[in-house]
């Protein structure tokens, strides 16, 4: 399995959720903290490593707040 | 170990936040627009006209020439830019009230004479900007602000299927419809998007790409449930398909 | 040069062509079809774009696409259309982009008719649409002089990037006469860096009319009046006939500018001192040249084909300092010179009584 991991632009986020919607491994969550914009931003909780870069959370979002990224060339 | 970026902001994006509700699919459609003029390298040449609505501040977010239209009327402006220079790449970003209330005429007639541009058709079956009122593509029953017992045919006539109407005329070289409500149907929503650019680049007439789209803000759901609603109900209403698509785009693919 | 015999519409549409037009889109309307159709066929000869459009609203929103593109273009129309016009007008003023707008009246309201009247005047030089703004309003009273305006009308389009018009009537538009067509050079253009033609090695252009915020818009608002006041400064024209001696000056643009000239040419023939004051630019109106005029006259008689709407800017022009006598038709109805020269002997009559 592809390593992947993604990085969240936490003040693009307006904490709709849908990335953690489609997340193969519900690696997604709604922070418990606000963002500048006042909303609760998405988070990668991925203790274990399995995000696998497979875009999906990106391809949702609305708001082109999420970079994702693989290992390994 | 190298980091390798997989996904990230299209350069046919500005970095400018958009002013869109939080689960607003106008986001995602923006994006995958984006996506396409990158993908087949247009962006110093693609002229975007944006509609009146909740997307008339796209000019902010397409890092590419942008003109803002009059209501209903962007795809004549559309017409009057791409005869003038027919080597450039021009589309219409257009909602409901937009392009199938008050610029029915403009729509149709650009249709018809399979002007060589492209409209991105955002369905969302509510006038989003001015606060939910009823749309012409509002289903029946449903509650707006200005429909508040519900869509009563009787009174207020039926929802206009855009793409089966579009697809009737001669100039059509390429009309489908699509909805963004999760990764597969995205992905065909993109295809379908370049598709329709392609069909402009080989000038091969009038495409548009009707997009089911949610309005969660004014739906009264949350983003998660606005899409579910996009797939139970709107898309009972207007079937998703391929309602014309000539030989000429066929073989584009 | 030779003259040769054109009818009005047809002149103006070729006048428009050596200015260099790029782009025509228009809807037939009566009594302005012919430029139309003229268009469609030289247009097409020449290489250039031409479409007819759906409707009037189409045609204008053409228009301002291929304004935003930088090229130089047009549309004509008459009265019911000129109207459906204004939603346009008013973006592309407020836009910021050149453009053309051929307006041949006809009577109104309404449906109204197809004979000659200028019932448009106040949509044409107040405003018309919605907002702050004026367009320049070029008011041609013979083919030769809507050859001339059709050409300038281009350059002040480009020089203030605004949109500029020509107030015709059924009468222009239809009427056949001699009349020379210059040969003219390529124009030279100013340099178009706000045009839409791709992004391509510099920043993306926008040309919108939304400015959201009180600020930004009324900042937009200032340069617009700024420009007006520049064109207020730059491009008042007016012509005058026989003002040397006059006692009663009338005051008339366009078709009844003209027949207001011969009936001046009787008036004096019969010895009343009478002369013409005929302002060519509608907007900016020759308020202080009027104003001059009117100091060495007995009497101001405003003959217009509607109901007194210049009438307006002639006591505005004059503070009512001297009598303004109004001799107006409605409808379509075109006077004759005798009858205009039967109002100008009612006011002389009195004055002469006395000597």
């Amino acid at each position: 399995m592809a390593k992947g991991t993604i990085l969240i632009d936490e003040d693009r986020c307006k904490g709709c959720e849908l990335c953690t919607t489609v997340c193969p491994f519900g690696l997604v969550h709604i922070a418990n903290h606000f963002n500048a914009k006042g909303y609760r931003p998405s988070t990668l909780v991925d203790p274990e490593g399995k995000c696998t870069g497979c875009t999906l959370c990106a391809r949702i979002c609305p708001d082109v707040a999420i970079t994702v990224y693989r290992e390994g060339v | 170990m190298e980091r390798k970026v997989v996904f990230a902001k299209p350069e046919a994006l500005t970095d400018a936040p958009t002013h869109y509700c939080p689960g607003c699919t106008h986001g995602v459609v923006h994006r995958l627009i984006a996506e396409v003029i990158d993908k087949l390298g247009i962006r110093e040449i693609t002229i975007g006209i944006a509609p009146v609505g909740c997307a008339v501040l796209a000019y902010n977010y397409f890092n590419l020439d942008v003109a803002e239209a009059a209501h209903g009327r962007a795809p004549a402006m559309a017409t009057g830019l791409k005869r003038v220079q027919p080597d450039k790449v021009v589309f219409t970003y257009q909602g409901d009230g937009d392009l199938a209330a008050i610029g029915t005429a403009e729509i149709v007639h650009a249709a018809s004479r399979g002007e060589n541009i492209t409209t991105i058709f955002i369905n969302n079956a509510v006038y989003g900007m001015t606060g939910g009122q009823m749309a012409p593509t509002t289903l029946p029953g449903q509650v707006t602000t200005s429909t508040p017992f519900g869509r009563d045919v009787k009174i207020a006539g039926y929802p206009l299927r855009v793409a089966e109407l579009i697809a009737t005329t001669s100039g059509a070289a390429y009309v489908v419809r699509r909805m963004v409500t999760k990764p597969a149907t995205i992905a065909s929503a993109k295809k379908a998007i370049k598709l329709a650019f392609q069909a402009q680049r080989a000038e091969l007439g009038f495409s548009l790409v009707e997009i089911l789209s949610s309005c969660p803000t004014n739906w009264g759901l949350n983003p998660r449930e606005a899409l579910e609603w996009v797939e139970e109900n709107m898309a009972a209403y207007y079937p998703l398909g391929d309602y014309k698509v000539i030989d000429e785009v066929k073989s584009l693919k | 040069m030779a003259k040769i015999l054109m009818k009005g519409n047809e002149a103006i549409a070729e006048a428009a062509i050596r200015a260099g037009c790029q782009a025509y889109f228009g809807y037939p309307i009566t009594p302005q079809t012919e430029l139309l159709e003229y268009m469609s066929r030289r247009m097409v000869e020449l290489g250039r774009v031409f479409l007819q459009a759906e409707s009037e609203l189409s045609a204008i929103n053409m228009v301002y696409g291929a304004a935003c593109a930088g090229a130089r273009v047009m549309t004509s129309t008459s009265s019911p259309g000129f109207s459906l016009m204004q939603e346009g007008i008013s973006y592309i003023v407020c836009s910021e982009v050149p453009a053309v707008v051929i307006n041949v009246m006809r009577g109104g309201p309404g449906l109204g008719n197809i004979q000659p009247a200028q019932g448009d005047y106040f949509q044409m030089t107040k405003g018309g649409g919605h907002g702050d703004y004026n367009v320049i309003v070029l008011a041609p009273t013979t083919l030769q002089e809507a050859i001339d305006l059709t050409i300038l009308a281009f350059d002040l389009a480009d020089k203030y990037r605004s949109l500029v018009t020509i107030i015709a009537d059924g009468m222009i538009g239809q009427i056949m006469e001699p009349v020379e067509l210059p040969e003219i050079e390529p124009p030279q253009r100013p340099e178009q860096p706000w045009a839409l033609t791709g992004a391509k090695g510099r920043e993306k252009n926008i040309i919108t009319s939304l400015y959201l915020g009180g600020l930004p818009l009324e900042k937009v608002n200032l340069r617009l009046q700024e420009t007006l006041e520049e064109i207020k400064g730059n491009e008042v024209r007016y012509a005058e006939y026989m003002l040397e001696g006059a006692e009663i000056v009338v005051v008339a643009y366009g078709t009844a500018g003209r027949i207001a000239q011969t009936a001046i040419k009787e008036a004096r023939e019969e010895g009343i001192p009478a002369g013409l004051f005929r302002p060519i630019t509608m907007f900016p109106f020759p308020y202080d040249r009027l104003d001059e005029v009117a100091k060495g006259v007995e009497h101001l008689l405003v003959f217009e084909l509607n109901a007194g709407q210049m009438l307006e800017d002639v006591h505005l022009a004059t503070r009512d300092r001297l009598p303004i006598h109004f001799y107006g038709k409605m409808g379509g109805v075109v006077p004759s010179p005798a009858e205009v020269l039967a109002e100008i002997e009612k006011i002389a009559s009195p004055q002469r009584g006395e000597r």
